[in-house]
This record gives C-alpha cells, sequence and structure tokens, in this order.
C-alpha cells in the first residue's frame, strides 16, 4: 500500500530520466536538464544561438558528464564550427582525437543536387548511425535538420524521414538537441515540433533601445515541472548562460556580522552598520552625493583588506579617483594595491545579458567581499524595467550567496522614495539622501528608511560633503520646522544669542541672591553683636543686684540680733537668695 | 554488388572524354538495384563505352558518405568531367538524368 501511494505520488518525476544540459541555470528552469534518451527541439530565429547551445550540450556532456557525443552540422563548415568554438575555450578536434567527439558536417547545396526518381535519406541515418556507434555517443546534436528542406524538393518525403529520424533517435536512445528556425505563427517554419514533442525550448533575441538581449523560454515539456517564464540569456567566452531567478534562490546563509559605512555618524544610525552580505541601496535625485557614499563605502572596505568592486555606468575610473580625492578619499593607493578595483561601462554599450556575464566574471574572478553599483537606474536604460528588475533580482541572489555585500545608488526623480527599477523590495538597508530647499538654499539630508534586522535610527542628519569627507550633523529641528544649511546656522545664531542673554540673567539672579544672603548675614551679626553687648551688660547688673541683696539680708539679720528676742521666723527670707 | 566489384564496368580509358560515375546505394534493395539497371541503360545509349560505374554500399560502409556528402540515398556522383554533380533517386526518370549528366550538352557538340 504504502509503495503504491509513494508512486503514485510522482510518477511523472519517478519515469522521466533527465540529462543534465551543464548549460548555466538552464537545468534549474527544467528541474534537471533534457528528457534523456528523447530528442529536444531548440527553436529560434538566426543568430539566436541555437548552434552554440547544442553544440554546448554535446561538449559540457563530453567534459562535464563523461557521455561521449556527435554533433551533426548541416550549416556550418567543420572547420569553421571548430574555429568558432575555440572563442568559447572549447578544442573540439582535441576531443576528436581523443575519441569523445565525432563532428560530421553534412553539405547539401540544392545547386549541384538533381533530383530522379525515388530516394530516401537513408544515407543520413547511415552517417549519424556510424558516428553514435563510433564513440558510444550519449548526445546528438543536429544542427540544423531544416535545410533538408531546401535540399530536396519533395517537402513530404522530408518530414516521412524526420518523423523516421526522431523515433529512430528514441529507439537509439540518444539524447538529442535538435535545431530549427523559427517560423511565422507557428514555432517552427517546417513544423517540425510535430515530431518533436517532449520538449521544446524557444531562443530570442530582441533589440530594445538599440541593445540585444536574449531570451530563453521552455514551451513545452512533457510530463515535467519546468519554469515558464522568460528567462534572459548571454553568451560570453565561457559559452552560454541563462540565469533564472530560481537558480540562487533565498538558501544563503546570513551573517550577523557589522560592517562599517565608513563614516560613523551613519553606522550609529545603522546600530554599527549594515550586515555583511546584506544589499543596501542609497537612492537620491541628482547631486545628492550618492557616489560619494558609495566611494566611502569601498574606502572603508578596501582599507578593511576587503576587496570592494565598483561599477559605475556613469563616470570613469579616473573621474571617479579625481572626484573622491577632493572629498579626502584617496583610492588610488587601494587601486594599487588590488583592494579596490573600478569597472566602468557604458549602460548602452551591451545588452543586459552582456552586462551580467561582465559582472559576473568580474566577481568570480576578482572575489570581491563588497560590489558597488552606480548607479543600477541606468541599466533600465537599455530594457524595460522588468528586464532590469529581474536582472538585479538575480544579481543580488547571485551576490548574497557569495556573502559578498551589495551596494546600489538608483537615481530617483526628487522626492520620490520609489525607485527607478523598483527594487527596493529586495533591499536589506535602504539610506534615501534628499534635498532640502529652504531660504533659498539646497542642502542635503540623509535618512534610513529601512534595515532589515536593525533598528534603525528615525532621525533625518544633515548630510555635509567635505574636504575630509562626508559628515553628518544633527538637523536643527525646532519650532519652525527642520532647518538645515545657512538657515539652520542664523537659527542657531540666534539661539546661542538668547541662550547668552539667558545665562547672563541666570548670573545676575544668582548674584543678587549671594548679595541679598550677605546682606542678611551682616545683619545677623551686628544683632548678635549688639545682644552681646547687652548681654553682658546685664550680667553685670544682675550681679551688682546680686550683691546689694545679699547685703541687705546680711544687715537686716544683724538689726534682728540686736533687738534680741522676738525675732519672726521668716525663713524663706533667711535662706533667701535671688 | 560490393565495393570491390564498383570497379569499372568497361576497360579503363585514358581519353579525356571518359564519365567517372559513383552511385552509392544502401543495401541491395529494389531501388538501389533499379538505379544502377536505369543508369547502365543511359550510360550505353549515350556513352558507349567511354564511362566507369563505381557502385558504393553505405550500409556496408557508412563512413564513406562522408567524402562525397551523401544524405540521400541512391546519390549518383558525376565526378568526371567537372563540374561535379549529383543526382538522387533511383534515376527513373531519364530525362533528368541525361540533363543532370550533362548528356544533352554532349549530343550537340
Amino acid at each position: 500500500m504504502t509503495t503504491t501511494t509513494m508512486e503514485s505520488h510522482d510518477p511523472r518525476l519517478l519515469s522521466l530520466e533527465k540529462c543534465p544540459t551543464g548549460i548555466d541555470g538552464l537545468d534549474d528552469i527544467t528541474n534537471g536538464g533534457l528528457p534523456r534518451g528523447r530528442p529536444t527541439l531548440v527553436a529560434g530565429g538566426p543568430g539566436c544561438g541555437k548552434t552554440l547551445f547544442g553544440i554546448e550540450f554535446v561538449v559540457r556532456g563530453i567534459l562535464r558528464y563523461g557521455e561521449p557525443g556527435v554533433i551533426l552540422a548541416l550549416e556550418e563548415r567543420a572547420e569553421d564550427l571548430s574555429r568558432n568554438v575555440r572563442s568559447l575555450g572549447y578544442d573540439l578536434d582535441a576531443l576528436v582525437e581523443s575519441g569523445r567527439l565525432v563532428v560530421d558536417y553534412v553539405r547539401v547545396d540544392p545547386f549541384e543536387i538533381e533530383e530522379s526518381g525515388q530516394y530516401d535519406l537513408e544515407g543520413l541515418f547511415l552517417r549519424l548511425g556510424d558516428a553514435i556507434d563510433s564513440v558510444g555517443a550519449k548526445r546528438v546534436s543536429l544542427d540544423t535538420l531544416e535545410v533538408l528542406f531546401t535540399t530536396f524538393k519533395n517537402p513530404g518525403l522530408v518530414r516521412a524521414e524526420l518523423r523516421r529520424l526522431f523515433q529512430w533517435l528514441k529507439d537509439r536512445e540518444v539524447t538529442a538537441v535538435v535545431t530549427a528556425e523559427r517560423g511565422e505563427g507557428a514555432l517552427t517554419r517546417n513544423g517540425l515540433e510535430e515530431y518533436v514533442s517532449d520538449c521544446v525550448i524557444l531562443l530570442d533575441h530582441r533589440v530594445r533601445q538599440q541593445v540585444l538581449t536574449r531570451l530563453l523560454r521552455v514551451v513545452k515539456y512533457r510530463g515535467s515541472s519546468h519554469a515558464t517564464n522568460e528567462f534572459p540569456f548571454y553568451i560570453d567566452d565561457k559559452g552560454f548562460h541563462v540565469l533564472p531567478i530560481t537558480s540562487a534562490g533565498l538558501a544563503h546563509e546570513v551573517s550577523s556580522e557589522r560592517i562599517s559605512t565608513g563614516v560613523p555618524a551613519l553606522d550609529a544610525m545603522l546600530q554599527g552598520g549594515p550586515h555583511r552580505g546584506s544589499s543596501v541601496l542609497v537612492t537620491g535625485s541628482a547631486g545628492t552625493g550618492k557616489t560619494a557614499l558609495l566611494a566611502h563605502m569601498a574606502y572603508a572596505s578596501a582599507t578593511r583588506g576587503e576587496r570592494a568592486l565598483y561599477l559605475s555606468f556613469e563616470e570613469s575610473p579616473h573621474q571617479i579617483v579625481r572626484n573622491m580625492k577632493s572629498v579626502g578619499l584617496a583610492i588610488a593607493p587601494l587601486i594599487e594595491q588590488d583592494l579596490l578595483r573600478i569597472v566602468s561601462a557604458r549602460p548602452t554599450m551591451h545588452g543586459l545579458e552582456t552586462h551580467l556575464a561582465l559582472m559576473h566574471q568580474t566577481v568570480e574572478e576578482f572575489a570581491p567581499r563588497m560590489v558597488l553599483f552606480d548607479p543600477v537606474s541606468n541599466l533600465s536604460d537599455v530594457s524595460n524595467h522588468a528586464d532590469a528588475k529581474s536582472m538585479l533580482i538575480r544579481l543580488i541572489d547571485f551576490l548574497k550567496e557569495r556573502g559578498t555585500t551589495a551596494v546600489l545608488a538608483d537615481l530617483t526623480a526628487r522626492g520620490n522614495e520609489s525607485t527607478d527599477v523598483g527594487i527596493s523590495s529586495l533591499i536589506d538597508t535602504w539610506i534615501l539622501l534628499r534635498d532640502i530647499e529652504s531660504s533659498g538654499e539646497r542642502n542635503r539630508g540623509i535618512f534610513v528608511l529601512k534595515s532589515r534586522g536593525t533598528a534603525h535610527s528615525n532621525q533625518i542628519r544633515e548630510y555635509l560633503i567635505t574636504d575630509r569627507g562626508i559628515q553628518l550633523r544633527d538637523v536643527y529641528a525646532g519650532p519652525e520646522g527642520v532647518l538645515t544649511g545657512s538657515a539652520r546656522d542664523a537659527r542657531e545664531a540666534t539661539d546661542r544669542a538668547e541662550l547668552r542673554i539667558q545665562r547672563q540673567s541666570l548670573e545676575r539672579l544668582r548674584h543678587d541672591l549671594a548679595a541679598k544672603r550677605q546682606a542678611l548675614e551682616a545683619q545677623i551679626e551686628a544683632l548678635r553683636a549688639r545682644f552681646t553687648a547687652e548681654e553682658s551688660d546685664l550680667t553685670l547688673r544682675i550681679d551688682q543686684e546680686s550683691i546689694r541683696l545679699a547685703e541687705l539680708e546680711r544687715d537686716r539679720r544683724t538689726m534682728g540680733a540686736r533687738r534680741g528676742q522676738a525675732a519672726p521666723t521668716d525663713g524663706p527670707e533667711e535662706n533667701g537668695g535671688l | 554488388m560490393r565495393p570491390q566489384d564498383a570497379q569499372a564496368e568497361r576497360e579503363p580509358d585514358d581519353s579525356n572524354g571518359r564519365w567517372v560515375l559513383k552511385l552509392y546505394v544502401a543495401g541491395q534493395t529494389a531501388r538501389s538495384i533499379a538505379a544502377l539497371e536505369n543508369l547502365k541503360a543511359i550510360c550505353e545509349n549515350h556513352l558507349g563505352g567511354k564511362y566507369t560505374i563505381e557502385v558504393i554500399d553505405l550500409a556496408q560502409n557508412p563512413r564513406l558518405a562522408r567524402t562525397d556528402q551523401i544524405v540521400a540515398v541512391p546519390t549518383l556522383v558525376l565526378k568526371l568531367p567537372e563540374p561535379m554533380r549529383k543526382i538522387v533517386g533511383d534515376l527513373s526518370n531519364q530525362q533528368r538524368v541525361i540533363v543532370g549528366l550533362r548528356l544533352d550538352q554532349k549530343l550537340t557538340t
């Protein structure tokens, strides 16, 4: 019972074995690769990369998965093919010599062929079969069979033979990539999708704003789940790369380590700085000092001995070096020590995928701990916002996976708190630079709009770019609102004056109090002196009176004694005293 | 029809006027046999003894298909006189074979 449920849980996954292509990102989109032992149709217009797709599938199969392969080329000369892919670092001749690859160039020239009577394409089958057998091929690239339709005048026959070919390939259990020209209103010009129906991949390229963008979509994948979006891809000197959002995912480890921005006051606003490996967005309108802030962060990183990669889409490296010197950052020595690298590229120079390629390559090679983009908004010049956004998502995820801090500058319209490319939701820390305009002056304010995992400051600070770097000041927040610049200076001067007056009056009061106390004490002293005088006077008189009293009593007793007998007993008086 | 009996049907001739033909087939099929017979008939009619036919069976040696870029079978390849021409099919359409081998031009000269 249990096994039955297990099997019925997802029978497709159990029955469908996949053949990894080894092409960057494609195996993520297709959840593991192409259907093994079956042909896959790759359709696209001229120059969209079909041929390269087929070659990479076979060559990576040999190099990465140890599966020998056959490349049957009906359009290009074997030598041209060999030369073209050599620029991608693939040595087809060496693979052929090592007995793991057969490249068969099938040249069919309609002008030298006459038809007379019945025929079939068994010659092609025999050639292909021989090639497969000679190396034990598991993978085959057929590029492009449609040439047969122009060579032979009987399309019905070619169709029938192709149908037979695909069945034959299945019987031989080779995984094949079959390329086909894109058709008007149909997937392929000659309807090959009718015969190759297990997996269909569409390659496209579009020119937007004079720049080429390549796109890949899995149109159909029988018996398998797959991503259905269009994914930009690019072709560089390392081959074919598809960069799906899903390939990065959200599984990266997070760090709780803080890294300094190089501006101590800003670090304080962020409880020590942004987290390592997080993404920081710096937005602001033109001239708000985004580049200066990014340069500080790059400088701080490089000074810590952590490599920083500065990707500039506006200024040349020399310009940045010079400009940063004027704000007190000597970055030239850091560049010499290879701790800082500035790469400048005009966004319109390449399509998005080429930019991605450039960035990926440089990041792989230079291995920076921090990557700065100045500004990312320029990238949407070469594409639409959705493309630029999906590219940035992938880029940020790519950097997060590596634990590399990403710092992005983005130009915004004045006062606008949404970013041009709409990437704010991807961002961990968002620092906003803002113009504050008042009393005929424009000053800069900085505040932290959000910072995930941080109890960040909610204060607006004034942002000053001085020849000793960026400095933050507390803004003047008084009854008249937030004041900056000279208005703030004026206000502060007034405040200082008021304070001085206040202090003075307080001083006076204190003085008064002291004086009063002194006066009081003097009076007390005088009174005490008078009292002392009176006291001694009185004491003297009391003594004199006492003496007189004693004398009087003695006289009375003496008189009594003289009278003799009847002396009255008036005791108390006898014992008398005062 | 083995490659070794694909030798000349006639004695080789040193003259420049000799037609050198290769017939590629895949196995001893009815179509292969028909093609060879049709070819022989045409050659006899138009070239007399001045031709050689080499029959190559790709089922026996598929790699030989690469040399003359064979995809369809049967394919007749006119090696000489130049320029090279290919005629695919069982050669049942005589007129097309004659045009393909430029035998019509030969007749006018």
